[in-house]
């Protein structure tokens, strides 16, 4: 029980910490001072408390995508476990659910997008499609080196499965998919070199171009989904990477916390180091995803299950 | 239970022959068409289901012998699935096609398209009861007939026609491979009956590998696995709409039934023949969604996507099969439970999604879906119904589609853990596989629904465009709410399917699927609608009593934008594409833009199949070929004569030199 309003608490507080201490790491590493830390909660605060503005050419459909987006990425929010290895609605399967959640969500932000008519929502939509659908074989391949060692598709029982320290000098394949996942992180949550959230023209635009008709409270669920979605993936990546214990408790709750900070500054300081790839370069960026999987995979299947 | 099922087939026969002689009066066609078609679908319907729960195996025989045996009607627990889905996903087109088939009323006969129809579901549901071969290849033979005659019931236009006889080649083709597979099934035991084939086996492991091979050619060919799906791109777009929703939605599962039927006779299945079928599977599902992708036509975009979903169930199947060769039988009824599942849940949205098509084509009269856009508006139902069977298609959560590729998926996770190295590798490339299918799918329908539907009409005027009518409807909202209790109700549902999954892993009655995961999904999807309840109530909250402005799309600073300027189904899909250019067969002409103001640019691209570039070509070069034995048709009835005396004297000193009288 203690486990559970842990969990729902970290899903519904912290996730919009994180942009914010992405947008510091950024700032201090140009030599600015940047907005404070807390500025996103303040942002979908003044957000929710807006009027709106919609297009005379959009249906129901574009109001429906946030909604959608939003309660996508808290239902799968409630699927992944956070700082232990149960999560409150876990199941056989569960990692696939979780991965077409996201799925589903996209699907309607790209409707949302295209229903304004406007082209260059319609580029942010097409570059959306095609850059998430070569990052799912990625995702699925990191998933499965994951999840072969416990012998079927459970966030609960993979993460239980994995073994304490040391795990990448022993199991390598390891290392693998959790750059698999990095990447996968970068290109869901449109962080460079995928995307740059920051860039001032539409044209170059991903992710920010989708959401250009939408303001008041639909933006400030945009924003909120969007938070809760970097929880949600780098979340993934804390398990793989840090030894949590499967049991939790404040333990597992300060590694959890520790390791999500850092990996939300290592994102931060990506990319204040690199530019963004060009968009045909993508694509590639994507297959090495892909190719670190399945060489990860094959490593695990000569090496043998652990 | 087997009455009633033979009565629903005699009523579709004779309501066929009705409609056939009232040729005349055009609304008592009609009439008696569609009503004998819903009456039988709806008696057929309630018949299968109660087959299945009952776990019902039947036979009779007919009273009279054919020269190869008496003819066998029977039914058990994998044919009752099966007739659920031909009489269930037949009678929603039927009730469709009295709306679509009123608008057309004195410009086309409607006694043949009503005719042919009712004849084409009957022969489907007689080749899922056939207990024999005889039957079964006789029944097969009226199905490949009835629906060519209703692809090309526009016979007026040369398209059409060609794609007729596209049809007609390929379905042809791969007969000739079933009735090598049957002669070599009755070999062992002479006789034609499928229960003694089951029982029988075959007589050595190599002939098996032969018949399995012969039989997944053979159904194939009219599953439309790749590379032998060259008809279905040509023939949906001919055929009027319903019947595509037919042919797409039941027919091509026949096929499907065929490879499972005959795998029922081969004994104990050696894990290369699932392996290979998972690879089968994986080409057609990536392939078949990649040329989706490229498509213009609407209806030719759909079945290219069953070209991916008879993918998906293949790669169910090959799985179940890995599964029973390494006797692991959870994972072999994962695998098989997925695919059945898949067959109907295809079978209705595939079903939903044509309709809808069918609608748009029939409101606007325009198939090239770069013209349209903004039809949302104007088609609110029939809009909505494609928005559900795009969910369902691109198998995302809460509907059915995702449950049969969750199935699969949940399968091909345990199988990566439990199986040896080369089957492991199976499950994986089919994990990866169908993960990369998903999202072309998601890109795949986010094009074709946005073009068509959201938007600002790109080149037709929408104020003439109508919703659909009010049977057109009622049959796209019956195809909705199934596509999602079949979601919200997996775990009866899949408690339903239990007999006839068993059946396919060869094990006892026991429940082959544990309950526990299907619940916890069932769970996440009821929280899922819950939250999106909850927070489209708080939208509307918090906006109540606040000011909603409308105004014009931003345009980026942009003043003039006209609707021809929004994004195009070939933009969008232009950069999915781009990466797996190599598989099509493009050629592009691009004149480039010259000076300083450009006055005239050019770009053309076209995106060809190449299976089509290869076969079409080498079926002509076997028609030449054959045009030498074209000498011996000489139009008199005296050679004829000659011949068939020939051949009477040839038997008769074989028959002699063979020790007879």
């Amino acid at each position: 029980m203690r486990d559970i309003l842990i969990h729902l608490a970290l899903l519904v507080v912290l996730p919009p910490f994180l942009p914010g201490l992405i947008q510091k790491t950024k700032s201090w590493f140009a030599g600015r001072q940047g907005p404070p830390l807390l500025q996103p909660y303040r942002d979908i605060w003044k957000l929710l408390r807006k009027g709106a503005v919609v297009s005379r050419t959009t249906t129901w459909l574009f109001r429906a995508g946030p909604v959608v987006g939003l309660a996508t990425v808290m239902c799968a929010g409630l699927i992944v476990p956070f700082h232990c290895a149960k999560a409150p609605l876990g199941f056989e399967g569960d990692v696939i659910v979780f991965a077409y959640l996201l799925g589903l969500g996209r699907f309607f932000t790209m409707l949302a997008a295209l229903d304004t008519g406007s082209s260059f929502e319609g580029m942010g939509s097409s570059r959306e499609a095609a850059f998430s659908a070569l990052a799912e074989p990625a995702l699925f391949l990191a998933l499965a080196i994951i999840c072969i060692p416990a012998g079927s598709a459970s966030f609960q029982d993979a993460w239980s499965m994995l073994p304490g320290a040391m795990r990448f000098a022993v199991h390598p394949e390891i290392l693998a998919a959790a750059i698999a996942v990095f990447i996968v992180l970068l290109t869901e949550n449109s962080r460079v070199p995928v995307d740059d959230p920051n860039t001032h023209l539409e044209l170059t635009m991903v992710h920010e171009v989708m959401v250009l008709d939408h303001g008041g409270p639909d933006l400030a669920f945009i924003e909120a989904g969007s938070a809760v979605k970097f929880l949600v993936i780098s979340s993934l990546l804390t398990h793989i990477l840090l030894p949590i214990p499967p049991e939790g408790g404040w333990v597992g709750l300060a590694i959890f916390l520790g390791g999500t900070l850092g990996l939300t500054i290592a994102v931060g300081l990506l990319e204040s180091l690199i530019a963004r790839l060009r968009m045909v370069r993508v694509p590639q960026f994507l297959v090495a995803a892909s190719v670190f999987g399945a060489v990860g995979l094959l490593v695990a299947l000569v090496g043998g299950a652990r | 239970m087997l009455t009633v099922l033979i009565g629903a087939v005699a009523l579709l026969c004779v309501s066929a022959l009705a409609a056939a002689f009232c040729s005349r009066w055009e609304r008592l066609c009609l009439l008696t068409g569609k009503v004998g078609a819903l009456v039988a679908c709806a008696a057929g319907t309630g018949a299968a289901v109660s087959g299945i729960v009952r776990g019902l195996t039947q036979a009779v025989e007919t009273p009279f012998a054919t020269p190869l045996g008496p003819l066998r009607v029977s039914i058990d627990p994998l044919s009752s699935f099966f007739l659920l889905c031909v009489f269930l996903v037949s009678g929603l087109a039927a009730l469709y096609g009295i709306g679509y088939l009123r608008a057309h009323a004195g410009r086309r006969s409607l006694a043949g398209l009503c005719a042919w129809f009712n004849l084409l579901i009957a022969s489907m549901a007689m080749v899922v009861l056939a207990g024999d071969a005889v039957l079964f290849l006789f029944s097969w033979e009226i199905m490949t007939v009835s629906s060519f005659f209703l692809v090309v019931s526009d016979s007026d236009r040369e398209d059409v026609r060609s794609a007729g006889i596209t049809y007609l080649v390929a379905s042809q083709s791969g007969v000739i491979f079933l009735f090598l597979l049957f002669v070599l099934l009755a070999q062992p035991t002479g006789q034609f009956d499928f229960t003694v084939w089951a029982k029988a086996g075959t007589s050595s492991p190599a002939w098996a590998g032969v018949c399995f091979i012969l039989a997944v050619v053979g159904f194939g060919t009219k599953a439309g696995l790749w590379p032998v799906h060259v008809w279905l791109p040509q023939a949906h777009p001919a055929a009027p709409t319903h019947v595509s929703a037919l042919m797409s939605g039941v027919m091509i599962k026949l096929g499907i039934y065929g490879i499972l039927r005959t795998l029922t006779f081969l004994g104990p299945a050696p894990s290369w023949w699932g392996v290979s079928l998972v690879v089968i599977g994986v080409v057609s599902g990536v392939l078949g969604v990649l040329h989706a992708l490229a498509q213009h036509d609407l209806k030719r975009l759909l079945a290219y996507h069953s070209v991916e979903n008879i993918g998906i169930i293949t790669m169910g199947i090959g799985l179940g099969l890995i599964g029973r060769s390494v006797q692991m039988p959870a994972i072999a009824a994962l695998g098989f439970g997925g695919a059945l599942l898949h067959t109907l849940n295809h079978g209705l949205f595939k079903g939903l999604l044509f309709q809808s098509a069918g609608s748009v084509l029939q409101a606007t009269s325009e198939s090239n879906i770069d013209r349209l856009g903004g039809l949302s508006r104007r088609m609110p139902h029939t809009a909505l119904a494609f928005l559900v069977g795009s969910i369902a298609i691109s198998g995302l959560p809460p509907l059915n589609g995702f449950i049969s590729e969750w199935l699969i998926y949940l399968g091909a996770f345990r199988g990566a853990a439990a199986f040896s190295t080369g089957n492991a590798v199976a499950s994986l490339l089919l994990l990866s596989s169908l993960a990369l299918i998903g999202g072309l799918a998601v890109a795949c329908f986010v094009k074709a629904f946005h073009v068509v539907f959201l938007g600002e009409a790109r080149a037709i005027d929408p104020a003439g465009v109508k919703e659909a009518d009010g049977f057109m409807c009622a049959a796209m909202w019956t195809g909705m709410i199934l596509c999602a209790a079949i979601g919200l109700g997996a775990v009866p549902v899949l408690g339903f399917l239990t007999p006839a999954i068993a059946g396919l892993t060869g094990m006892p009655m026991a429940t082959p699927l544990d309950a526990g995961p299907v619940n916890g999904l069932v769970l996440a999807s009821t929280l899922l609608i819950a939250l999106a309840g909850g927070l489209a109530g708080l939208r509307w909250l918090l906006l109540r009593g606040r000011s909603v402005e409308t105004g014009a799309t931003w345009g980026c600073g942009y003043p003039q934008p006209t609707p021809r300027m929004q994004y195009t189904s070939s933009s969008f899909a232009d950069p999915v594409i781009e990466p797996f250019r190599a598989i099509f067969h493009s050629s592009r002409h691009a004149t480039g833009m010259v000076g300083v103001f450009p006055a005239h640019a050019s770009h053309e691209d076209h995106l060809e199949d190449r299976a089509q570039r290869v076969l079409f070509p080498a079926v002509r070069l076997f028609a030449r070929a054959l045009a030498h034995v074209q000498l011996l048709q000489r139009s008199r009835v005296q050679l004829y004569l000659a011949y068939i005396l020939a051949t009477l004297v040839l038997l008769l000193v074989w028959f002699m030199a063979r020790g007879g009288f």
